[in-house]
């Protein structure tokens, strides 16, 4: 008994080394900017790069963009498949799962050939087509855990009776699922829209690609050019993930539950 | 109830049925603009030559050395990083889980990992420099302190074993997620059962436990290696283009027409897309067949 306790810890241990000393050599090594003492010139530095604040206001707004494009294409889509169309629901799962299957550098590829300016949608045409283009395909990157989290939502509400006490009351469709099941898989939506953010925020290849001035691009170019500024911006990537993630922790505490039915 | 139901709704069926269609379009539109039409798009451009007409010599092209060599590598690593990764995501995870240490921890765990899991990517390369770079705070610390100089014993960060360790920082916390509720299924009644009938601990592992996990840890090993193949943005940062894996090749193709053959960077595309399709596919099988020990 004793032993296996010793062999958790020592797994544990050695674990633990592994993910945390990056994170500390990151955070000593953006430290070391000014000879001889530690100091956060590094990060002053980054953050008054106006690069900076133009690239990541860019990036936040098209996460924003995306979450709200994901939100609208997927709630309604779970809400009636849950709710009339069950035999459509072994296909969107599969369509859902695509964007894991498919690496992203092949989707911003296949984009940059069928949506180029000749062709009958021509997004990269110009700038701001080449902006929506971007949102579309941020929603697709998120499209597997946004529909996770929705689908999850939903399962934990009673969406057929919800529906039809809605109906009985005279409430139209679009206000059903507007002011009905939106509010009620609030919690569910907000986690898809913080992973969202998450994966969106410092994406590289898919907005590199595009030519557009996103975050991601942007802490490549530093990267390449800067030796201490790369690793204040890794913590504070880091810490945005941490505060995305631990966003979605907090928020499941108040998922609201009514529960479903079982016939 | 069933009354009610038929009574609200036949009224109104051929409106409720126009607005469920209404309500699935955009997703389905959305589908087959921005999945489905680009694979096929580049599926039929590795069939057409420079010329517009049906060809094979771009799947033929794909066995230069150059391009043999890019996927050997990128096989070489993705395989690498699932196999450790998942190795050592299922230790960890055996041992917050059955190695009965303080439950607070888990929670911790798992919040980690979910960060560490989505923590990929550009910065993700910035961090390995300033650890395992020639200056990084890990080498340093090994030189001086312990005396062994990882860089003059042939380690490279930017070759194989360095973006090998790197890519474990994001597969094994995703392989701790995954399979953290497979180990939860193995329920506490098995392992009493065993060891009332005389069982060790090892016989256990040996005969119940790993057994049942094993489609678990199969599934994730394939969906590991699928995470790590497609991955382009670490490698970049890490090496710029000096390292020859597929997704970069890729990259260089779409930047700039690298292989001076668009039809063969389309062939290039498709052979990725088998490659993840495959591995997912073998995912996807396994992980409904490991379902049923979880209910």
């Amino acid at each position: 008994m004793k032993q296996s306790r010793f062999w958790a810890w020592l797994v544990f241990g050695i674990g633990a080394a592994y993910f945390l000393i990056p994170l500390i050599a990151t955070f000593e090594f953006s430290l070391r900017m000014r000879r001889g003492y530690y100091s956060f010139d590094s990060y002053a530095s980054v953050f008054s790069d106006p690069k900076f604040q133009q690239t990541f206001t860019y990036s936040a707004v098209i996460g924003l963009l995306s979450i709200i494009v994901g939100i609208l294409v997927v709630v309604p889509a779970v809400y009636f498949v849950r709710l009339r169309m069950a035999w459509l629901r072994p296909y969107v799962e599969f369509l859902t799962l695509l964007p894991l299957i498919i690496p992203a550098i092949i989707l911003v590829y296949g984009y940059i050939r069928l949506y180029n300016s000749s062709s009958i949608i021509p997004f990269t045409g110009s700038a701001v087509g080449t902006d929506i283009l971007l949102t579309f395909a941020y929603v697709t990157l998120a499209l597997p855990y946004m529909y996770r989290a929705v689908d999850t939502g939903m399962r934990t509400i009673d969406v057929q009776t919800l529906t039809e006490a809605a109906q009985i009351a005279g409430a139209s469709t679009p206000q059903i699922i507007g002011r009905i099941i939106l509010p009620n898989i609030l919690v569910a939506v907000l986690s898809g829209a913080f992973l969202t953010f998450a994966i969106v925020i410092g994406e590289f290849t898919i907005a590199s690609l595009l030519n557009r001035p996103a975050f991601g691009p942007y802490l490549q170019n530093i990267g390449a050019n800067r030796a201490y500024e790369p690793a204040a911006l890794a913590i504070i990537s880091f810490i945005i993930t941490w505060g995305a993630m631990s966003m979605i922790n907090l928020l499941s505490r108040f998922a609201p539950r009514t529960s479903a039915r079982t016939d | 109830m069933t009354t009610l139901d038929t009574g609200t709704t036949a009224p109104g069926k051929k409106r409720a049925l126009s607005f469920e269609w209404l309500g699935v379009a955009p997703f389905i539109v959305f589908a087959i603009m921005f999945l489905i039409l680009p694979t096929l798009y580049l599926v039929g451009a590795a069939f057409v030559d420079e010329q517009g007409g049906f060809t094979l010599a771009n799947f033929a092209g794909l066995g230069t050395p150059q391009i043999v060599a890019a996927y050997w590598i990128s096989i070489r690593i993705s395989g690498a990083s699932a196999i450790l990764g998942a190795l050592i995501g299922l230790a960890i995870a055996l041992a917050l889980i059955r190695g009965k240490l303080p439950s607070g921890l888990r929670a911790a765990v798992m919040t980690f990992s979910g960060v560490a899991s989505n923590f990929a990517g550009v910065p993700l390369a910035f961090a390995f420099i300033s650890t395992l770079g020639r200056l990084g705070l890990a080498t340093v610390i090994l030189k001086f302190v312990f005396g062994i100089d990882i860089y003059k014993a042939g380690f490279n960060l930017l070759s194989f074993w360095g973006l090998t360790i790197t890519y474990l920082y994001f597969q094994i916390p995703l392989m701790i997620l995954i399979i953290a509720p497979a180990i939860d299924g193995l329920k506490k009644e098995w392992s009493e059962a065993a060891s009332t009938l005389g069982a060790t601990p090892w016989q256990f592992w040996r005969y119940v436990g790993l057994p049942i996990l094993w489609p678990s840890f199969l599934g994730t090993l394939s969906l590991l290696f699928a995470n790590a193949f497609g991955a382009i943005a670490t490698a970049y940062a890490l090496t710029g283009s000096s390292l020859n894996i597929v997704p970069i090749l890729l990259y260089a193709q779409i930047r700039g027409d690298a292989l001076q053959n668009p039809g063969l960077g389309a062939a290039l595309a498709v052979g990725m897309i088998l490659i993840t399709g495959f591995a997912n596919v073998i995912y996807l099988v396994i992980s409904s067949r490991a379902e049923r020990w979880l209910k």
